[in-house]
């Protein structure tokens, strides 16, 4: 017992190390949301080029067919590589002259999920009743227009949950940005831990900061998707 | 144009799904104020020649003039032409995730036909004609099939269309609202709106067509004011479908 506390004193108060631990949290979430407004975005860019070309069965305009190619090669190599050796290409290829790791994670993160809530998103568009755009389009709204105000709202509705657990994994994800020596939440971990050859606390204590973190999004998530449901009540 | 009542012209009109020759030559025109009734039995080809008349449908071949101008070719501003021409469909299509009120605002003030408040405004005035007013906040979950589709024509109204395309408008209602719908439509069809209406609702083909059309394997087989088909059907397939359905 009395060790335990000992090595909580080490590795938490001793030199105010609990600020490490904030700071390295603070980089993890901004990682997070960065991460976050690139792939939606990107997601919902790709989503709807691919389901525009697939609607248009064989008789797309060749910009169309070109950008469909496009982003079919980037979700494949995406999908197709592991997260931790885009982000190592990405800071010691392509931006190897760049000292912002921050901006190579998020960008590294965000590519990394754009991909993955591409296909979630395409998945909820093609829940949507084709009536919908049609009764948008009979009306003499545009393509574009009814894809913003009709089906992707409704479409987001429906994968609110798999949106939710691509959001929980990029967070965790987060602690991949280690290797390109990012101070984040585990990585200011393992900087306490090599100062004081203490493993348990630092570890467990990341480990519980993750959990709640997570269970946090949870809670968050649950109710948005309440609120999103006020439309489906009798 | 000569004929300045003339509004649309269907001329050679085919569809084709795959192999499946869903339309096989069709020639229509529609006049200011007609109320065009199409029946036939499923199949039949009546559903894809309404919706070609606004592309929702591309004809495979065939000319579709809307004021003299063909809008089967590519240049056409196919928006443009679609605000002109409400269309109430079978399955209502009522946008769930906004309440019956933005349902009516959205289009004309995307469209930039209208700012918010004058369709606020239209909106109010429409509900409160079909007796709906009370619901103007509600979504459509809560709404029964027959006041969803009420809601339906009045959001197709309120772009002020010069002429409606009605498809099968109450095939998906319980019986006991199929009257309301009707009477909307009826309505509608009194003041003189030009309408094209594919329905299995024979009562009412008789009662408001000005010219019924029997489609069969994708041709107008036989066309007359209701009257004349009704009582006097010339083609034997005619004769056949009519014993089913009166």
């Amino acid at each position: 017992m009395e060790a335990l506390r000992a090595q909580f004193q080490q590795s938490f108060i001793e030199g105010d190390r609990w600020l490490a631990y904030l700071k390295g949290l603070k980089v993890s979430l901004l990682v997070t949301l960065g991460a976050l407004a690139i792939g939606v975005v990107l997601g919902i860019l790709v989503a709807v080029v691919r389901t525009l070309h697939d609607q248009k069965r064989g008789r797309a305009p060749i910009w169309l067919v070109l950008v469909n190619k496009i982003c079919q090669l980037y979700t494949t190599i995406i999908r197709g590589t592991p997260m931790m050796v885009q982000l190592l290409i990405m800071n010691f290829v392509i931006f190897s002259t760049s000292r912002n790791r921050m901006g190579i994670a998020i960008l590294a993160l965000g590519i990394n999920s754009g991909a993955y809530t591409a296909e979630i998103i395409r998945s909820g568009i093609m829940s949507i009743d084709p009536g919908q755009m049609e009764a948008g389009r009979s009306l003499g709204m545009g393509y574009a227009t009814v894809m913003k105000d009709v089906v992707i709202p409704q479409a987001i509705k429906n994968i609110l949950p798999a949106l939710g657990n691509e959001l929980i994994t990029l967070f965790k994800d987060t602690s991949l940005v280690t290797v390109i020596g990012l101070v984040d939440l585990t990585k200011a971990a393992q900087q306490i831990q090599a100062k004081t050859y203490q493993a348990f606390m630092p570890f467990i204590g990341i480990a519980v900061m993750y959990l709640i973190v997570v269970m946090i999004l949870t809670w968050l998530l649950g109710i948005l998707e309440r609120r999103m449901r006020a439309s489906d009540r009798r | 144009m000569t004929d300045d009542k003339l509004i649309i012209k269907v001329e050679n009109l085919h569809k084709t799904f795959g192999d499946n020759a869903v339309l096989r030559g069709i020639d229509q025109e529609i006049r200011r104020g007609d109320k065009l009734v199409i029946i036939g039995p499923s199949g039949s080809g009546k559903s894809t020649f309404l919706r070609c008349l606004n592309l929702l449908e591309e004809p495979t071949s065939g000319r579709i003039l809307v004021h003299g101008e063909d809008i089967t070719q590519p240049k056409v501003d196919i928006n443009a032409v679609r605000r002109r021409m409400g269309m109430v469909f079978q399955h209502f299509n009522l946008f769930p995730n906004m309440t019956v009120r933005r349902n009516i605002t959205l289009a004309p003030v995307r469209t930039g036909f209208m700012k918010q408040d004058e369709a606020d405004a239209v909106a109010e005035k429409l509900l409160k004609r079909v007796d709906l007013y009370d619901k103007a906040d509600a979504y459509p979950a809560s709404l029964s099939g027959g006041q969803k589709q009420r809601i339906a024509i009045v959001r197709a109204l309120a772009m002020n269309p010069e002429m409606m395309l009605f498809d099968e408008p109450t095939s998906a209602l319980d019986p006991e609202m199929v009257g309301e719908v009707l009477e909307v439509m009826k309505e509608l069809a009194d003041e003189g709106m030009t309408m094209a209406i594919v329905t299995h609702e024979m009562g009412f083909a008789r009662e408001v067509g000005s010219k019924v059309l029997f489609m069969d394997e994708g041709i107008i087989l036989e066309q007359a004011p209701p009257q004349e088909l009704f009582g006097n059907p010339k083609a034997p397939r005619l004769k056949e479908f009519l014993n089913k359905v009166l």
